[in-house]
Order: structure tokens, then sequence, then C-alpha cells
């Protein structure tokens, strides 16, 4: 058994009644990738502001190498080695490609450090490779709001990395982009998952089937409805009838569940 | 590929040096322009008028980093303002040497002895420094109590506008302490030199002029750079910059405080040169105004916050004695004109559509087919190797 990066024991968030997490168990070991898949309203970006500390738990506990992450902040949390990409791309417009690695690779994030000591050249360094890596070297120093979609994705993936994170979580990442980029943004996630642990938050079922090599996790209200390979969930009864129902439910006014119940009722009588 | 980054940045840097000393020599000549040929070419009054309007550009500095940079829209900058004015005007108001008497306003109103927070200004070192470090010390308070509970937008500004009340209230209402609505004036000597003296004030021109150059530096220095682009960081996407590690908490209550020192030093040099401080310019209208400068300036730009507070001034002075009773329609048009039209200022309209202004004027147009292109390092790869 492998060490564990990320444990979540028992969790349940509530808003005002509303459970957004139910009872959810979940663990992570280190350097896996873990995608997780689940229909709207599922909890899955619930489940990320809970491991960011953005939402705090209202049952239960999550644990980042082996640390409780209930007392820290936000920032407290992405130095102990968390990072977080938004669904849509979330770049400072203003500040070159170059200027937002360079915010997110300082190591030391104190106002006197970030005002009295000057960039290392190793930092330097780091974001030059970085660039180099996610493909924007030609575009390093013009604004960021002339980016497309697309480069803003693998910017922003870029400066989770620089962050030097153990565990990355990315929401969305194919959310609008073509074939194409889709493609290689799945390639540049794997690459990373050779040195990091990482989950994956995704509706694309074919990026899905790109990037899962390992276990995928499926979310439906707020818990785990069940985990296996890509070939197990997809074929997993359970999980074509949460999706299924779904698609119903948008396509038009039948509901399954209660048909379903209404059948029972009427058997039974 | 490292040595290939090291040379370019080597090159950057060259640049940035070659920049930094153009901007430097060009503040260098508006600095002598207005000390030496200035006062030969206007009236003392008007040039005591001009050294008033460049300490409003010091407090104007002050709100362009909070609001410009940081984004955080305080409209409670006259506190700080006043704040600083009467810390120097304290100084100012107590007979030399100490014990040898009250203010006079003090035993007006039947006060018989000192109260205590007026001792230490006896001292002219700690009144010198009570300028900056009171307002200073107040906006961190403030900052911290805001920033901590994550208080943004509108809320902060409806705060520092409630701030802004209360000050007033406690400075108009306290006639014992601080002359409540007349504030403190009809001060003597400064430093040993008579203050209604033309040439006492020719020295205050002076040495405003020296602190904005001061302010600008310190402003220049805290804005370009990593502290700067975190600020813009921090305007632009909060919670991104607390997912990057980052507690925007610290940053933003420095700036505040920074900001808050800038306006406390502006407030002393226009209480020396304006002869009055009082609870008047802790009103509301009086910081939105200040806003008003560098709004139309151009924010987020030093140079513009400089510009709009010397020009709104000198507008609403040369107005005002025209046409009393128009500037305030005029004040409101001027700030609708920049909002619709101008809504980077002056300063950021000159470096977007001037620009393209000066290239039509001299004849360097160049067709453009959509303004991305211009800048896009793909389409000018392709007109270097390939042609246009």
């Amino acid at each position: 058994m492998n060490e564990k990066i990320l444990e979540i024991d028992d969790l349940t968030v509530s808003f005002d009644g509303f459970k957004a997490l139910n009872h959810l168990n979940f663990s992570l070991d280190i350097g896996e990738l873990r995608v997780i898949i689940g229909p709207n309203g599922a909890g899955k970006t619930t489940f990320l502001d809970i491991i960011t500390g953005k939402t705090k738990p209202t049952e239960g506990q999550v644990r980042f190498k082996g640390r409780n992450l209930r007392p820290y902040a936000e920032h407290q949390i992405a130095q102990m080695g968390v990072g977080r990409k938004f669904q849509t791309p979330r770049v400072y417009l203003n500040l070159t490609p170059r200027e937002n690695l360079e915010i997110a690779c300082n190591r030391q994030k104190t106002v006197i450090h970030t005002l009295f000591r000057k960039t290392l050249n190793a930092e330097r360094r780091t974001v030059v490779g970085l660039l180099e890596t996610i493909g924007l070297s030609h575009k390093a120093d013009m604004k960021a709001n002339l980016l497309s979609h697309g480069e803003k994705q693998w910017l922003e993936i870029g400066m989770l990395v620089a962050q030097s994170p153990d565990l990355l979580l990315v929401d969305e990442p194919v959310a609008g982009l073509t074939d194409e980029e889709t493609e290689k943004t799945g390639e540049l996630l794997l690459s990373l998952a050779e040195s990091h642990s990482i989950i994956v938050i995704e509706h694309d079922m074919e990026f899905v089937r790109q990037i899962a090599k390992g276990t995928v996790t499926v979310l439906h209200q707020g818990s785990v409805l069940c985990e296996g390979t890509i070939d197990e969930v997809q074929t997993d009864p359970r999980v074509v009838e949460v999706y299924l129902g779904q698609e119903i439910h948008t396509n038009g006014p039948v509901n399954l569940e209660d048909t379903a119940e209404l059948l029972g009722v009427l058997e039974g009588s | 590929m490292a040595v290939d980054t090291l040379v370019q940045s080597r090159g950057v840097d060259l640049a940035k040096r070659r920049s930094l000393l153009i901007e430097i020599a060009i503040v260098a000549a508006i600095a002598l322009f207005l000390i030496f040929a200035l006062p030969w070419l206007i009236s003392a009054f008007r040039l005591n008028l001009m050294g008033r309007f460049l300490a409003l550009a010091i407090v104007a500095l002050g709100i362009d980093l909070i609001w410009g940079f940081t984004g955080l829209l305080s409209l409670g900058h006259g506190i700080f303002f006043t704040i600083g004015g009467y810390a120097l005007a304290m100084h100012l108001k107590l007979p030399q040497p100490p014990g040898s008497g009250l203010p006079e306003f003090m035993s007006l109103y039947g006060g018989t002895e000192l109260p205590w927070f007026w001792r230490p200004f006896y001292s002219a070192p700690f009144s010198l420094f009570a300028i900056a470090v009171i307002p200073a010390v107040i906006a961190g308070i403030l900052g911290y109590v805001i920033f901590r509970n994550r208080i943004r937008g509108v809320y902060f500004s409806i705060l520092t506008q409630a701030a802004t009340i209360i000050f007033f209230n406690f400075f108009n209402g306290q006639q014992k302490l601080f002359n409540g609505t007349n504030g403190l004036t009809d001060f003597r000597s400064v430093f040993g030199l008579p203050v209604k003296d033309n040439r006492t004030q020719y020295i205050l021109y002076i040495v405003t002029i020296l602190f904005v150059i001061l302010a600008y530096a310190v402003c220049r220095w805290l804005t370009s750079g990593r502290f700067g682009r975190l600020l813009v960081a921090i305007r632009d996407d909060e919670s991104r910059v607390r997912f990057t590690g980052y507690n925007p908490t610290g940053f933003k209550i420095l700036v505040f405080a920074v900001s808050g020192a800038l306006a406390g030093i502006a407030g002393a040099l226009y209480t020396l040169q304006s002869g009055i401080v009082s609870p008047n310019t802790m009103n509301i209208a009086f910081s939105i105004e200040m806003v008003i400068w560098v709004a139309v300036g151009g924010r987020a730009t030093l140079v513009g916050a400089i510009l709009g507070a010397v020009l709104v001034n000198l507008a609403k002075s040369l107005l005002s004695e025209q046409f009393p009773d128009f500037w305030l329609f005029f004040q409101g048009g001027l700030f609708l004109l920049v909002v619709l039209l101008l809504p980077s200022g002056l300063i950021g309209w000159l470096r977007t559509s001037g620009v393209d202004l000066y290239k039509q004027l001299t004849g360097q147009t160049r067709l453009s087919t959509y303004p991305s292109l211009e800048e896009d390092p793909e389409v000018e790869y392709e007109r270097k190797n390939i042609g246009d």
C-alpha cells in the first residue's frame, strides 16, 4: 500500500441544510492521477473548495500529508503544497505570462520578501523552462489578456506548477477548448503526473479516457457512487442510471426515479 | 538555454537602466523649472497656490497607490490628510518653551491645563515624525480590521466613508481639545521662520516639490517590480492570489498605511501653505475630490495622479475666480466626461490614442486590420520572415 497524500473521512458540508457533500470518503496515493466525474450538482467544485480551504467542513476532516487542514487558511494550504486550477482560466490579465509565472514561482510569499528580495536567477530559469513547457515562450512578454482561451488555460496550469505543489487540483481543464488543444492539455497533464499527485475533475468523457490510466471516482449527490477503472465505471449500472437520469431530466419532463417509484407503488397495490 | 536567458536579462537590465536615467532626467528638469523658472513667471500668490496643489498631488499619489494599483477605492483619505495637518499645527500652536502657557483658543474656552496628548507635540522631531506615522498607524489599524475580515469593493468604500464621518464629528465637536470647527490657524513661525513671509513660503514651495519627488520615487519603487505586480494581481483577482499561496491582507495593510502616510505629509505641507487646518478637509466631498483628481489624471499611472491633482485644482481656482458659483457644476461635468470618454484618464488616453494621433500627424501610420494583430508576436515573426 502506498502512502496517502490526501485522506478524507466522513466529510459532510451543508449550506443552510443543503448537503453539498454527504458522508464522503476519499483517499489519494502519492503520485496518483485521479479523475473525478459526476453529473452537475454532484459536489465536485465543493469538493475542491474543501481541500483548498475555501469552505470549511461541517463534519469530518480532510488530511493532507497526514495533517488536518481545518485550522489553515487558503494561502497556508497553498504553501503546504496544494495547487488549484479553476474552471475558467484565472490568470492576471494585466500582467504578462512571464510575470504571472514569477508571482507563482516566488518561494517566500511574505510582504517583506516580495518587496525587498530580488528575483533569483534560479527562479528566472524555472520561469523560462515553464514558458517552454506550456508553449508560451514567444508570447512571454505580452499582456495575458491577449492570449487565446487555450493559452490562458495552459498559463494557469503553468502557474500551478510554478508553485511547486505536491498535489494539483485541476477543475475542468478542457472546457471550451478545441480538440487539438484538448489533446495537448491531456499530454501536459500526463507529463505532470510523473512528478505530482493530481486530481482532475472533468465532464468530457473522451478526455477522461485519454488521461485516466488508473482509478476514476464518480461523485453523485455529494458522496462517492463508485470507483474503478474507466471501463468498469462506464459499465456500472448505477453510473449509467445517474447519467441517463440526468440526461432525461434535461431533455424532457420525464423523471426516471419518479416513474420507477410510481411503478413500484402501482405494483404494490 | 540558461546562458541565453542570462544574456537576455542583462540586455533587459541595461534597457531598464537607460529608461530609468531618462526618467530621472525628466523629473529633475521639471523640478528645476518649478523651482527656478516658475517664480519669475508668476506672482507670489500664484506660486503659493501652486505649492498647495503640489501638496495635494502627494495625497493623489497615495490614492493612486491604493485605488489605481490595489483596487481599493478609499473615500477616507481626508482623515489622514487632516490628521497630518493637525499634527504639525499642534506643534506650531504650542507656545515655546514648554510650560509657558496654553494655545490661545484653549484659555478662551476655559481650559486651564494642557491635555496630555498635546504634550509630545512640544518636540519638533516628534511632530515631524507624527505627521506621517499617526496617519499610517490609523490606516494600518483600520486596514487590519477591514482586510482581515475580507471586506472588499464597495463595502470598503462605505466603511472608509463612515470613518470619515466619525473623525469629522470628533474633531468638529471637541472645542476645548482642537478648537472645533474653527480648526487651528494663525501660525506665527515655523522652525524659527515667520510663516507668512514670502521667503518662507518659497522655501515651503521647494520643500513641497522635494516631497512630491520623494513620494513619486517611493510609489515608483513600490509599484514596479514584483511587489507592484502583486498589487495588480490582488486588484484583478484576489482569491487567485490566495490560492497561489500569498496572504493579501498584509500587502493591503502595508499599501493602505503608506498611502495614509503620504496623505498625512500632504496635509502638513498644505496646512503650512494655506495657514489653516480645520475639520473641513475631513468632509466626504473633499475625499471624493481626491479620487476625481486621480480619475482625471489616469488611474494606475503615477504621473497621472500628480497631473490630475495639479490640473483640476488649477482649473478650480481659475474658474472659481471667474465664476464663483460655477465650479461645482464644472467638477461634476468633468467627472462625468472622464468616466464616459476617458476611462483611463488623461495619461491613459495619451498612452493609447495619443500615440496614434501623434503618428497620424507625423505620417507614420501603418495600416492595421485588427488592433491586437499589431501586438501578436506570431504576426510580427511572419512579417519579418515572410513579408507583409
